[in-house]
């Protein structure tokens, strides 16, 4: 029992505390933890604008003739090309046309990340939110319209709620791909979770002690994301 | 109060309603009966422009309200309906079902609102109910809180679409009480419904519609359940009754 209990303080000495390699760890995990955290916010915020925008072109059927109307369909349109795209190719494909064309003068490698990472969630997140919008029942809509509330307003008070309620759990998967996905960063040469492992062989010669120690801690934010998300529901629904 | 000139509506090729006329006056209570498919919930739904009339008029407290140049959403607040499922708010309790037209709408500020839900909820009996979600009540319950969340807005006219036809049999007594008391009270109603009790016991006048259009029309109930003139309407009393 001593022997073993020495053998680990050895282990996690000589791979982990030596020279402050943890560091290599710490600091990628604290920009893995960045990018996932701004990209969400950048995906959640433009994924809802975008299923808003197509599904308020679905229910009211804008003229072409009108200059708002026009507005709304010709964004409804780029939306749809844009979930299509984004949801048609690889993310790492993005990240690289990203960093290397539509970013190329950009040197702040975080933002790139960021945005690359932003962008692609939203589209997915557009039609998670999308789903569960359509899922609000049709007969509580014309319930709030026979009472005289506008387009606007049942929107905010009863089909937001229920949508958010609705795709909660397809939320959290989503949040969950996403904060696994920036480890594809290194590509661009940001140094996140995965990249700071791999310096971190390349000094220490030996793969196994931190690309386990960073999938450990990959799954152990994974679980936390995933009990965060099912108290979220359980708050949320009233049975 | 509400009249309907020469309504036409469409749905793509299907002639739903062919030529409906129809004026129903203040305090008046219209039952509408009639065969599935007819066309009744889509003339209910054509007075509150629930549907868009593909021809005629809907005159609503003498304005044209269905050529486009009115806030719709302003006729609406004087015209409630209560529908055959129910449609509360189930991400709502049933203080903020009720609550929430008056206030968005500005009707009454939040106590005002809340003072007038909870007088309503003891009158339809629920006043314990206040906090509840829809889904933590019976079907006649939720049917009894919708038509209060209509009576919220002080409507001018009530339509109801087959409001009993989704409850259990022992629940259809309970909202056909409040109807009638409402019905009393001077309420002006439209109401397609089956339960010819109700229209016999509550109804000024009573129409029958079939395919469309209004194929008699009686402003005598028991008259029109006794001597139907019209062969359809036979046809169709001697299945129901
Ligand atoms: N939104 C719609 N789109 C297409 N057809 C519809 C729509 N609403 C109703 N209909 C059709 O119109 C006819 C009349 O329907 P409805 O007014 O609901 O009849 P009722 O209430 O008398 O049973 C039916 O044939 C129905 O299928
Ligand atoms: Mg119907």
């Amino acid at each position: 029992m001593v022997v073993s209990l020495q053998v680990i303080v050895d282990f996690i000495q000589n791979n982990f505390l030596k020279d402050d390699n943890w560091r290599y760890l710490a600091n990628g995990f604290s920009i893995t933890l960045q990018v996932t955290f701004f990209a969400f916010l950048l995906g959640f915020t433009l994924g809802i604008f975008l299923a808003i925008i197509r599904v308020a072109c679905k229910d009211l059927k804008p003229s072409w003739k009108t200059p708002s109307g026009l507005l709304i369909n010709l964004l409804s349109k780029i939306s749809n090309l844009y979930i299509t795209i984004i949801r048609g190719t690889p993310t790492t494909v993005q990240l690289l046309i990203m960093f290397n064309v539509i970013l190329v003068n950009l040197h702040n490698l975080k933002i790139v990340a960021i945005l690359t990472f932003g962008l692609n969630s939203a589209a997915y997140m557009a039609e998670i939110f999308r789903s569960g919008i359509q899922a609000v029942s049709p007969g509580e809509i014309e319930a709030a319209r026979s009472l005289g509330l506008s387009y606007m307003q049942t929107m905010s008070r009863i089909v937001m709620p229920q949508a958010f309620r609705n795709c909660l759990p397809s939320f959290g998967n989503e949040v969950i791909t996403l904060f696994k996905e920036t480890s594809i960063s290194g590509f661009i040469g940001l140094v996140d979770l995965t990249r700071g492992a791999g310096i971190l062989i390349s000094k220490t010669f030996r793969a196994a002690p931190p690309y386990f120690a960073s999938a450990l801690i990959y799954l152990i934010v994974v679980l936390i994301l995933e009990q965060i998300f099912h108290a979220l529901e359980r708050r949320i629904t009233h049975d | 109060m509400i009249e309907i000139r020469n309504l036409y509506k469409n749905f793509d090729d299907l002639e739903v309603l062919r030529g409906v006329n129809l004026k129903i006056k203040p305090s008046e209570k219209v039952v509408i009966i009639g065969p599935s498919g007819s066309g009744k919930s889509t003339m209910l739904r054509c007075m509150n422009l629930l549907e868009k009339p593909t021809s005629g008029e809907i005159i609503f407290k003498d304005q044209v309200i269905n050529h486009g140049h009115l806030d719709i959403n302003k006729v609406r607040e004087n015209m409630g309906m209560v529908f055959q499922q129910f449609n509360l708010f189930s991400n709502l309790n049933v203080l903020e079902n009720l609550t929430l037209a008056p206030i968005i709408r500005h009707r009454l500020n939040k106590d005002e609102a809340e003072a007038k839900a909870l007088e309503l909820l003891k009158r339809i009996g629920l006043p314990e109910k206040v906090n509840n979600y829809p889904n933590q009540l019976s079907g006649g319950q939720q049917q009894r809180i919708a038509i209060a969340r209509a009576l919220m807005m002080d409507p001018d006219l009530l339509l109801f679409d087959e409001p009993t036809s989704a409850l259990d049999p022992e629940m259809v007594g309970e909202v056909l009480e409040l109807m009638t008391e409402l019905a009393e009270a001077g309420m002006t109603m439209a109401v397609v419904t089956h339960e010819m009790g109700f229209a016999r016991q509550v109804a000024n006048r009573i129409l029958f519609i079939d395919e469309g259009l209004i194929v008699e029309e009686s402003n005598d109930p028991n008259d029109f359940f006794n001597n139907p003139r019209e062969e359809r309407t036979q046809q169709f009393l001697s299945k129901i009754l």
